[in-house]
This record gives structure tokens, C-alpha cells and sequence, in this order.
């Protein structure tokens, strides 16, 4: 009898541990998946999509990592990031690179943005900290309107990516074509029937998951993580933690550089201008979503919570449209993911009072 | 008036233990009306709990109550929370002020106990809508402060006003309830200078005048052979002395307060000065900004090979001292370690110079909470000297060498027998023992030339306590590291150490054997008390 | 003290010089700029002045006022949708308003109890939350389960409501009445009637037991607490009163702009509401109204006239755009990043003062021992 108790109470403390809400999404996702065939769905190109989709994010929710693991945060500061990827990929091809050598270039050039960028954002981190995922927010914002201004004024003058009537300008979305579309997922591509794996696209995700991971097993990556654990004991430790969160962002905005370049050579196109602006949002629903907390995340979570994610996006339109012929997938996909961040937010607080 | 003759407050039979930890015996006292009690004892007597038995706090509650009686005007009582103890009639000042920073004196004063002005709107939506009397609030301020007897500015912030204001302040308070019988001051005098002291004294005398009885508790004797009628002595729980005021002195004060006649224990059993051995550590003129625990002006040698004992009351700055030594607060000063200065305020250097550190504050700084066992030994070993890592590609990456760490790990666990499920368990999960002994093995395996140990035994039960000191000995035995132990628990640094220094007003009182009598302890805690 | 002065009226002083230079670049008459700053100090106002409880409670800059603003909206369609028109249906749709505010606020309140310490990030993705729950009914519950009966308003597909629902039946019909004329300036009178009382209330608020309340538990919870203040409820109800105003103050802007953008009119409110409280200078911790009327003014100025002063330089109207927006989020930049560092600098002067105490005294000392 007693054992009877037991479990039951074990399944109680691992739903808590889980999260209600994580539940809900995981079974929820489940359930598209099972209803999928019922409804018409095809389900290789269902899951064929999710894939495809995985292989475009997954990079910008590693970005989230590093600085949870210093005990930054979520990353909300990602559109800096991602900011230095779109420096990186318009002088690519202002500077005349074309195909697979284009990508290769975008890394190159974003590469230094992506440092300085990081630096000055880590310094700032670092003087305030505690308050680092409301400001790391208002920062993201403010540079991303900041570059709206920039991508009118810096001299572009290649035709491909400017205002065809002005001449100047860069526009809102430009075209890859010819570029570094698909660089990464047409290595190597896998086609069966309806299912097309990116290849290429994966292992590029598998080399940096594994670099993270491999970093994490460093003294310096060890260090990292006690910083976000206890900064007090690192520091008693002879941890510089200052220095250690500043390489931790630093990290985190350089792989939102890199990650933005692998979403547009998925996707085709360059996306200017406010894009940037709400896509710290899903990449940090994504890795809660996944079983991270505000100061806890791992490898594991990162592709658990992207492939879930992911699965939502994709699923939810074409099960639920063809199920009640209402398309609601972006209002659910709203409520799954602020919920989610809702949840993390308000979970910490009650854990260690 | 009928309860004229019973006293009014009567504790009879108190006994309170936490987790088996008796930490009160059978306490029997009684205080008049408009009496004063001057309450005295070491940290860790038991003074700090009587009053919170008495206080209805929560701490008491939750860890299962007391046994025995408390009468208050020949009712009996006991209190689930402060605010019944507030609502009967008693007061109580806390060491830490609970200001409103923003307030000023009069609004901090009746905080949340404001007179009201009714207004028709409250008939809607209740009574929190009335306007508050503003009129009012300043008579009823003036009145307390009155009858305090010490003049504040009562409409100055808080945030802008001397420690020594907020104090009377928070006194004030106590003072404005209209039902209060009985005032408990802890430590009061230590935040005030010497007037505002006298003037606080001169207002206990006022207050017992007025009929409000008085609870007195300070290190200060002088102060409570000033005031008091009654003073009660708590030695390990034990009421040991009560006696009217006018019958005793400092010394037998004192006396009682450490002197421990039965288990006199005559310092440690290996107690050996080493009068020849060169000095390792010397220290000079060192000042440290730790809240609570400032140093100032301690100049200190420790000798190679020893254990040296620092001791002193909560307060005075002992743990200051490792502390500003290994960066952790802000300090200043001359640090010479075998020769060579010691810069200040790095942490990273002094682990260089091997030195380690197991810090008071186990849960905030000693430990990686939620991480495992493996991390929290290893982890300062790692950083420092780069320990547990294996190399790859010709040194470019090294990696945790997880194997290696696993060994560690399982080396301190059986040596200093911590009780886990295993080398992965996370350090919250342990017990205050046990997570202990973790600190001390963090510390050892960097194998330092210079320990500090600041209040090993702290919340630990009696087994794990001996475990911990005997570890310690051993070590320094063994290999030959220098030791130098911070605690509160004289009786433990007469058994662990070779000499002990004391601290007092936060300099050093003196530096005796450990085989020196328990009296010449105690005068030395109270020299320069504040 | 003063050096904290400066800095909280640095950002005021920045905005006027930028509108300074401004507001000649961009040639408008000043009778237009004046017309404009008037119109919209009555449309926003309102709405700002419900940010100023939830400050005082020590929560921060609430960005869950968006919770109040979708409410407002989902009331104005309902009434518009029974064509209850003119004043009476705006006092309707407040009255509607109320309880879907009063429970959002409350579940608002209640999850920030749950996440002291970061109440700012917290109401924020609240709004963002809530803001999916509000699609879910406005776009999708409306018509099919809550009946719709205007086609006016609804989507062609036989439910969800238009991106565009027309209040011309309450077009600035509080802002015209008692509207009074002076040099060809419309002065709405009436709403600026409302908005001066709801100052007298915040005022009179502020000396109410409750009030003292909140500004204690926004300073010291635990001080509050073991005095005896339900710290939680307290937080609670100032969260509700922020919401409730919040919604009413939407009604205020949307009668004002004679239309709702469904899907958006809400989104941004919170954002400009919040920058224009700080360019008053109000900082997160202190807010009072006098930064609300300086505020609206300021910000208003510089979003009316960037635009023009932008394409009068550059010759591309977006360049002023995009600056504005640039300029508001900046302002919440700066401002969260000046209360973080006051909050460190608070501390470390502390410590400083010690360590003086005890470099005068360590040669004494000294001289002592």
C-alpha cells in the first residue's frame, strides 16, 4: 500500500517537475500527430515540414544556452544577434559574393559584429544585473529600430537589394537566389517520396551543438555554469564572473548571428526592417517548451523544444483547418508559447522561497 | 487591578528543541509590572528563541512549538503568531529595523495602524478607502515620542535619518500601541552612540515608571546594571542566574555567562603553543567592510603548523576577518603570507597563494546548491590549479575529467562519512551536516597551506559536529596545513585549538591558550563590546 | 539628491532639445502643432495616468495596461454591434468594460505575486499572452459563439470581426461636447473635465489608508507584511485599479480616433504610453502626474513633428518614422537601464560611507592598541 502511495506521489512530483504546461503542449502535439492521418494530412510532408523547420531554427534557440547558463536569463536581447547575421549576409552580397561562397562570407563579416555587438551588450549585462531580461528586451528593440534607420542611410548599392526607383534603400525582403540559398540544405540533400531531409543543414546544427556541448565540459564552461548556479561561490572560487557572463553573451549573440543566417538560407530570403523584432520570443518559448528553466538549459532541451515547437507551427494549421475548417494555428501557437514563458517566469520565485 | 498581585508575565517551564536539539531547559522567570529584566547570555544561549516563544514568531511554530507555560496578567497564553502577541499587550524591537525607507517617522510610527477620517466612499468599497487623519497621526506620534522621552524629528525620512533615530523610531512604535504591558529590547544599544544610549536608558527608566515592564537584552553589563531590576543569565539554554540587580556585579555576570562548572572541559587534550614555529600569516592593521561584522584596526601572526582560534560575541567582527582576508568584502590593511604581501580584495590570488576558505554562509557561498557533489568538491580545485582535467589535441582543450572527479568525490565521502545517495546527488538534498562536511572536502581537496574555517559547526547536530573538528585536526595534523577557526562556540575552539584570539568592538581583545580559564574568555568578549 | 534630480530631468531636457530643433524643420504652422499637441493630451492622458497606482505599489512600469485596453475594445465592438451610439454607448461600453478589467486584472495581479522581483518581463509577455486569448475570441468566438448580428462588422466568412470596426456613430462625440474654440484651437473640454478629476482621484487616492498602503508595500514588502498589510491583496488591487482605468482610458483614445484597428490598436498602446510617462520624468520607481502632462507634451510634440523635420533632411519620410519608434524604445532603454544602476549605485555609496567611517578611524586606533 504504502508503495501504491509512493508512486502516485512520484507521478504528482514529476507532472510538477514537468510542468502543466509543458504537458499540455507535448500531449497536444501528440495528439496532432495521431489525429493528422484521420483528417487528411499527409503525414510525411507533415513531418517532413517539421524537419525543414528544425534545421532553420534550431541555431537561434542554441543561442539561448550560453546565457542561461551564466545566469543571464532568456535571451531576449536576441534581435542583437541577429542583427549582426543581417550586417553580415547584405555585405556579403554587396561586396559581390555569390552562392555557397556568399554564406561562407556572411559568417566572416557578422563574425566581428556579432563580438562587438556582444561585448558592449555583456558589459551593460553586467552592470545591472538582475534586471537583465527586461532591459536585454528594450535593447533588442532599440537596436532593431535603430538598424531601420540604418538600412536607409548605409550606402547599399547593389540592384539586388535595393528600392529598384530610388537606388538606395535596402528593401524589406530580398531575394537569395543566386546567393546562399539553400548553401547548407542542399549538401547532401536526402529526398524519399515527400520527405526531404537538409542534411547539410543538420549537421551544421549538430557541429555547434556539439562545439556548446563539448564547451561546456571546459574548465571555462564549467565555470560558466557555477557562475549561473551560484555567483557567489564562484566568486569565492576565484571566478572572475564578470568576465565569464561577458563570454557567455558574447557566445549567445554570435550564435543568434550565425542561427539567422542558417533560418535565411533556409528560407530563401533576407528579412529586413522589423522582422527581427518578435523573434527572440519564440526561439525562448522554444527551449522552456524543451525543459529549460530561467537558469537551467541544456543540449537536449534545446532540440527537444525546437522539434515540439516546430511540430505546433506546422501541424496546427492544416490538422485544425481541416478538423473544424478554422484556422487558428497562429492564435494557439500564441497562447502555447506566452504561456509557456508565463509559466518559467513565475517558476523560480515559488521554488526557491 | 485585581491582577495586582500576580505577576505580569510568568514563564513556567519553557523547553524548546529544534530537531532534538534541546536549545532551552525548563525556563521559570516571572517580571513584575513596570519591572525591568536585563536578559544576558553568549550567542547560541537561548535568548533569541525565549523571545520568540514569547513573541509568537513563526520560526517557533513551524518547527512544532514548546512545552510549558507563559501567563501574561495571570492568563494563560500562547501565541500562533506576532500579531496576538502584539493584540495581548506585547511589544518587541528587533536588531534589524523594519522601517518603511520612504516614510517618515510619524508614518512609520502608525504604520498600518493609521486613525482614519471616514469618508461615504468606504460605505462601497471598504474601509481602506478612508482618508487617513493626518491631524491625528501627528498628535498620536508626538504622544509616543513623549512619552518615549527621546526627541526625534517626526516628520525627517527615515532614509535620511542616524541609525540611532530609526532605533528610537522603531521604539516609538512599540510605544504608540496603547495596549502594551511589556517591551522587549534586543540589543538596542548597539546601533546608538554613547548619548543616545544614556537617553535610551534614561526612557527604560521612564517607561517602567509608566507601568510598562521591560525586557532588556545587550552585552553591555554596565548598561544593565544601570537599569535593570532583575538579571537573568542563559547559559546553553539554562536559566543559570536570576537575581535582582542590586546583589550583582560584572564579574559574576560574566562568570556566569561562560563559566561552564560542569563540563569544564580544560582546553584541548593536544593543545600544544609552538612558541618557536615561524610565523606563516601576519597580519596588519587590517580593516574589513563586512556588514554586521566590520574589523577594524586587527593586527594578528598566525603561526605555521597551528590552529588558532578566533573567537567572539555575533556582532564584533570575527568573521570579518577570513573573510576581508580572502576578498570576499571589501578590506584594507597588510596581509604577509611566508613572506611575500598579500594583495587585498582579489579572491583569485589568495587561492593562488594557497589559501582556502569554508565560508560561514554555506548555503550562499559555500555551495553550488543545485549541482552535484562531484561539482561542489571539485570545482575550486579545477579553477584554481587545474586539477580533474584531461587533455586533448596537445593541451588546446582540456575537459573535465569526470572519472578522476567521481574518485575524489568518493575519497571524501568515506573519509568524512557524508551521508548521500551517491557522487551525483545535488547538495540541496543533503542535510546541514552533511553539507558541511562537503565545504570541508572542497577545501581540503585543494590541499591549501592555510585553512580558515569560519563557523564549521553552525546548525549542525551533535555527531556531525565532533566529525567536522576531529576532520579538521586531523588535517592540519597530517598535512601539516596551518588552520585558523572562526567561531562562535568557545567551548569547540578550547578543544580544537592550540591558542585563541578574541575579538571584541571588532579588534582583537586579547590572544590566550586554549587551557586559559573560561572567566578570562569572557572578560576578554566584553572588553570593547558594541 | 541632487545629483539624482539631474539625472531624472536629463531625459525631459534631451526631448526638448530634440523637439526644439524639430519642431522649426518641420514646418508646421504652430496653431497645427498646438491643435495637434491638444488633441492629443485628451485622447492619451487618461491613459497614461492609469500606469501611475501600479508605480506607487512598487510593481513598475505596468505593460500588462494592455490587458485594460483590450477589454475597452471588446466592449466598444459588443455596443457597436447593438448601435448603442453617442455618449450613452461609450458609458456602456465602460460599464462593460469594468468586469472583463476588473478579472484580467486580477489574474494579472495574481500571476505577478507569483513573480516579484520581475514584474516588469512578467506583465510584459502577460500582454502578449493575453493578447493571443483576445484574438481567440475576438477573431474566432465572435459571431459563431458570442452572436454578432452586423455584417458591418463582421468578416465576410460569417465570423471573427473585421481589422477595421468603424465608431463613427462615437466619433469625438465626448471630445465635442462643451468643446470650446480659442484662436482655431479645439479645446475638448468635457474629456479634459474627465481627465482633471481622475487627477483629483489619484490624488485623493494617495492619502486614502489604502494608498499609504500600497506606497508602504512598494517600498518594504516585509516591513509591510509584519505590519500587519496583506501584501498580496494590495498588489492585487493595484494592478485591478491600473487595468479598470486603463480600459476606460481606451475608450477615451478610440472615441477620439473614430475607429478600432482590431487586431493592433492595442499592441503599441502599452509601449508609447510607458515611453511617454518617462520622457516625462518619471522614473520606474516614481511617477507623478505632473510627469504625465509634461510627458504627453514632450513625446507628442516629437512624434508629431520627427517625421516631417526627418524627410525635410533626408528627403525620405520613413528615416522619421523609424526614428521615432527608435526614440521610444530608447527612452524605456535608458530609463530601465538608470533604475537598475540607481539601485547598485544605492548600495555601493552605502558601503563607501562605512569604509570613510573607518579610514578616519583606523589610525586611532592604531595609536590605541
Amino acid at each position: 500500500m504504502e508503495e501504491s502511495i509512493t508512486f502516485k506521489d512520484r507521478i504528482k512530483d514529476s507532472v510538477a517537475e514537468f510542468g502543466l504546461p509543458r504537458l499540455i503542449i507535448t500531449g497536444f502535439l501528440v495528439l496532432l500527430l495521431i489525429m493528422a492521418p484521420f483528417v487528411g494530412a499527409d503525414l510525411p510532408t507533415q513531418i517532413s515540414n517539421i524537419i525543414n523547420r528544425f534545421s532553420w531554427n534550431g541555431i537561434l534557440v542554441l543561442a539561448m544556452v550560453p546565457m542561461v547558463h551564466s545566469g543571464c536569463g532568456l535571451n531576449f536581447g536576441l534581435p542583437l544577434g541577429i542583427i549582426s547575421g543581417l550586417l553580415g549576409a547584405t555585405m556579403s552580397i554587396e561586396l559581390g559574393f555569390t552562392g555557397a561562397m556568399s554564406f561562407v562570407a556572411a559568417i566572416l563579416i557578422a563574425t566581428p559584429f556579432a563580438l562587438v555587438f556582444g561585448m558592449l551588450y555583456g558589459w551593460l549585462l553586467n552592470k545591472i544585473k538582475g534586471g537583465e531580461m527586461m532591459i536585454a528586451t528594450y535593447v533588442g528593440f532599440s537596436s532593431v529600430s535603430l538598424m531601420c534607420m540604418m538600412w536607409l542611410v548605409l550606402p547599399y548599392s547593389s540592384p539586388n537589394m535595393v528600392w529598384g526607383l530610388a537606388g538606395k534603400g535596402l528593401r524589406t525582403t530580398i531575394s537569395l537566389e543566386g546567393y546562399f540559398d539553400q548553401a547548407l540544405a542542399g549538401i547532401a540533400q536526402i529526398n524519399i517520396g515527400n520527405i526531404s531531409i537538409p542534411t547539410g543543414t543538420l549537421l551544421f546544427f549538430a557541429l555547434l551543438a556539439f562545439a556548446i556541448w563539448a564547451f561546456l565540459h571546459t574548465k571555462t564552461g564549467t565555470a560558466m555554469t557555477a557562475v549561473g548556479s551560484n555567483p557567489a561561490f564562484a566568486k569565492a572560487a576565484g571566478v572572475n564572473v564578470d568576465r565569464i557572463r561577458m563570454l557567455s553573451v558574447v557566445m549567445s549573440t554570435w550564435l543568434a548571428a550565425v542561427g539567422i543566417l542558417v533560418y535565411e538560407q533556409g528560407f530563401g530570403f533576407i528579412q529586413l526592417y522589423m522582422a527581427p523584432f518578435y523573434m527572440a520570443l519564440p526561439a525562448v518559448s522554444a527551449i522552456l517548451i524543451g525543459g529549460a528553466s530561467v537558469n537551467k538549459a541544456s543540449i537536449m532541451n534545446v532540440i527537444v523544444g525546437t522539434i515540439l515547437f516546430q511540430g505546433i507551427v506546422t501541424m496546427t494549421p492544416t490538422v485544425m483547418n481541416n478538423m473544424i475548417h478554422m484556422d487558428m494555428s497562429e492564435v494557439i501557437r500564441i497562447i502555447a508559447s506566452m504561456g509557456m514563458i508565463l509559466f518559467a517566469l513565475t517558476r523560480k520565485t515559488e521554488g526557491s522561497r | 487591578m485585581e491582577t495586582n498581585s500576580a505577576p505580569l508575565l510568568k514563564l513556567q517551564g519553557i523547553k524548546k528543541d529544534f530537531n532534538g536539539n534541546q536549545v532551552l531547559a525548563d525556563i521559570n522567570l516571572e517580571l513584575g509590572k513596570g519591572e525591568v529584566l536585563g536578559l544576558c547570555g553568549e550567542n547560541g544561549a537561548g535568548k533569541s528563541t525565549l523571545m520568540k516563544i514569547l513573541f509568537g514568531a513563526a520560526d517557533i511554530t513551524e518547527t512544532g512549538g514548546y512545552s510549558g507555560d507563559i501567563y501574561l496578567d495571570g492568563q494563560k497564553v500562547s501565541f500562533e503568531t506576532p500579531f496576538e502577541a502584539i493584540e495581548a499587550g506585547i511589544g518587541m524591537v528587533h536588531q534589524e529595523f523594519s522601517l518603511i525607507p520612504g516614510f517618515d517617522a510619524t508614518e512609520n510610527i502608525l504604520l498600518n495602524r493609521e486613525p482614519e477620517k471616514y469618508s461615504f466612499i468606504s460605505e462601497i468599497f471598504g474601509d481602506r478607502l478612508n482618508t487617513l487623519d493626518r491631524k491625528k497621526m501627528d498628535e498620536r506620534s508626538a504622544e509616543a515620542v513623549e512619552k518615549m522621552g527621546v526627541a526625534i524629528d517626526r516628520h525627517m525620512m527615515i532614509n535620511s535619518m542616524p541609525v540611532g533615530h530609526k532605533q528610537f523610531t522603531e521604539i516609538a512604535r512599540e510605544l504608540s500601541k496603547d495596549q502594551l504591558k511589556l517591551l522587549i529590547l534586543d540589543e538596542p544599544t548597539a546601533v546608538l552612540t554613547e548619548r543616545e544610549a544614556e537617553a535610551l536608558l534614561a526612557s527604560i527608566k521612564g517607561m517602567s515608571e509608566r507601568g510598562i515592564s521591560v525586557i532588556f537584552i545587550t552585552h553591555r553589563l554596565q548598561e544593565v546594571l544601570t537599569v535593570c531590576d532583575t538579571v537573568a543569565v542563559l547559559r546553553d539554554g539554562v536559566l543559570v542566574e536570576c537575581t535582582p540587580a542590586s546583589e550583582t556585579d560584572e564579574a559574576r555576570i560574566t562568570k556566569s555567562m561562560v563559566g561552564r562548572s560542569i563540563m569544564g572541559v580544560a582546553g584541548s587534550d593536544d593543545a600544544s603553543e609552538q612558541p618557536d614555529a615561524p610565523t606563516i600569516l601576519s597580519i596588519e592593521k587590517l580593516w574589513v567592510d563586512m556588514p554586521g561584522e566590520t574589523v577594524r584596526n586587527v593586527s594578528l601572526d598566525v603561526k605555521e603548523g597551528e590552529i588558532l582560534g578566533i573567537g567572539g560575541l555575533a556582532g564584533q567582527g570575527k568573521l570579518g576577518i577570513p573573510n576581508g582576508i580572502m576578498g570576499l568584502y571589501e578590506a584594507g590593511g597588510t596581509v604577509t603570507f611566508e613572506g611575500r604581501q598579500i594583495p587585498l580584495n582579489n579572491p583569485r590570488i589568495c587561492l593562488d597563494s594557497s589559501f582556502a576558505f569554508v565560508s560561514e554562509d554555506r548555503r550562499r557561498v559555500g555551495l553550488l546548491l543545485d549541482e552535484s557533489l562531484e561539482w561542489n568538491i571539485s570545482f575550486p580545485a579545477m579553477q584554481i590549479q587545474n586539477k580533474f582535467l584531461k587533455s586533448y589535441l596537445g593541451g588546446l582543450i582540456k575537459w573535465r575529467d569526470e572519472k578522476a572527479i567521481r574518485e575524489l568525490t568518493e575519497k571524501y565521502i568515506e573519509e568524512l562519512q557524508i551521508r548521500c545517495t551517491g557522487t551525483k546527488q545535488n547538495a540541496r538534498q543533503l542535510s546541514g551536516g552533511n553539507q558541511q562536511k562537503v565545504c570541508l572536502a572542497k577545501a581540503f581537496a585543494l590541499q591549501p597551506r592555510l585553512l580558515f574555517v569560519s563557523e564549521p559547526t553552525r546548525g549542525i547536530d551533535v555527531g556531525a559536529k565532533a566529525l567536522v573538528l576531529n576532520a579538521l585536526k586531523k588535517f592540519n595534523k597530517e598535512s601539516g596545513t596551518t588552520v585558523v577557526m572562526v567561531s562562535s562556540e568557545l567551548q569547540e575552539l578550547r578543544q580544537t585549538c592550540d591558542r585563541i584570539a578574541i575579538v571584541s568592538g571588532g579588534r582583537i581583545s586579547g590572544i590566550l591558550p586554549s587551557s586559559a580559564p573560561m572567566e578570562e574568555f569572557g572578560t576578554l568578549m566584553l572588553k570593547d563590546v558594541v | 539628491m541632487k545629483k539624482i534630480n539631474l539625472r531624472q530631468a536629463s531625459v525631459p531636457i534631451m526631448f526638448i532639445i530634440i523637439c526644439a530643433i524639430c519642431i522649426p524643420l518641420s514646418g508646421l504652422s504652430p496653431k497645427m502643432l498646438v491643435n495637434e499637441i491638444v488633441t492629443r493630451m485628451g485622447r492619451n492622458a487618461f491613459l497614461i495616468l492609469s500606469l501611475l497606482i501600479p508605480i506607487m505599489a512598487g510593481m513598475g512600469l505596468n505593460f500588462g495596461m494592455t490587458l485594460g485596453a483590450m477589454a475597452a475594445e471588446i466592449a466598444l465592438i459588443l455596443v457597436c454591434d447593438w448601435q448603442i451610439v453617442s455618449v450613452p454607448g461609450m458609458i456602456l461600453a465602460a460599464i462593460i468594460s469594468v468586469p472583463i478589467s476588473v478579472l484580467l486584472g486580477i489574474f494579472c495581479g495574481k500571476i505577478l505575486n507569483r513573480a516579484k522581483g520581475r514584474e516588469m518581463i512578467t506583465s510584459y509577455i502577460m500582454a502578449f499572452f493575453v493578447n493571443g486569448i483576445y484574438q481567440l475570441i475576438v477573431l474566432y468566438l465572435m459571431g459563431s459563439v458570442i452572436p454578432i448580428k452586423h455584417s458591418t462588422i463582421k468578416l465576410p466568412r460569417g465570423y471573427g470581426i473585421r481589422n477595421t470596426v468603424s465608431l463613427l456613430s462615437m466619433r469625438q462625440k465626448l471630445d465635442n461636447m462643451l468643446a470650446v474654440t480659442i484662436g482655431g484651437v479645439k479645446i475638448p473640454v468635457l474629456t479634459f473635465i474627465i481627465i482633471a478629476v481622475m487627477c483629483l482621484v489619484i490624488v485623493w487616492f494617495r492619502r486614502t489608508k489604502l494608498g499609504q498602503d500600497m506606497r508602504a508595500v512598494g517600498q518594504d514588502m516585509e516591513v509591510a507584511r509584519d505590519a500587519g498589510i496583506n501584501v498580496e491583496r494590495t498588489r492585487i488591487i493595484s494592478i485591478v485599479i491600473s487595468t479598470v482605468l486603463a480600459g476606460l482610458g481606451m475608450i477615451i483614445y478610440l472615441q477620439n480616433m473614430g475607429n478600432i484597428a482590431t487586431y493592433t490598436a492595442h499592441s503599441q498602446i502599452g509601449m508609447f504610453c510607458i515611453a511617454a510617462l518617462l520622457v516625462g520624468g518619471a522614473s520606474v520607481d516614481k511617477a507623478s502626474i505632473g510627469n504625465v502632462f509634461l510627458g504627453v507634451v514632450l513625446f507628442h510634440t516629437m512624434f508629431i513633428v520627427a517625421p516631417r523635420a526627418g524627410a525635410y533632411i533626408t528627403g525620405d519620410s520613413m528615416i522619421g518614422e523609424y526614428f521615432r519608434v527608435f526614440v521610444s524604445y530608447a527612452v524605456i532603454t535608458v530609463a530601465l537601464i538608470m533604475y537598475e544602476t540607481n539601485k547598485r549605485r544605492a548600495k555601493s555609496a552605502a558601503s563607501q560611507r562605512l569604509q570613510e567611517e573607518q579610514d578616519a578611524e583606523s589610525p586611532a586606533g592604531g595609536e590605541n592598541s
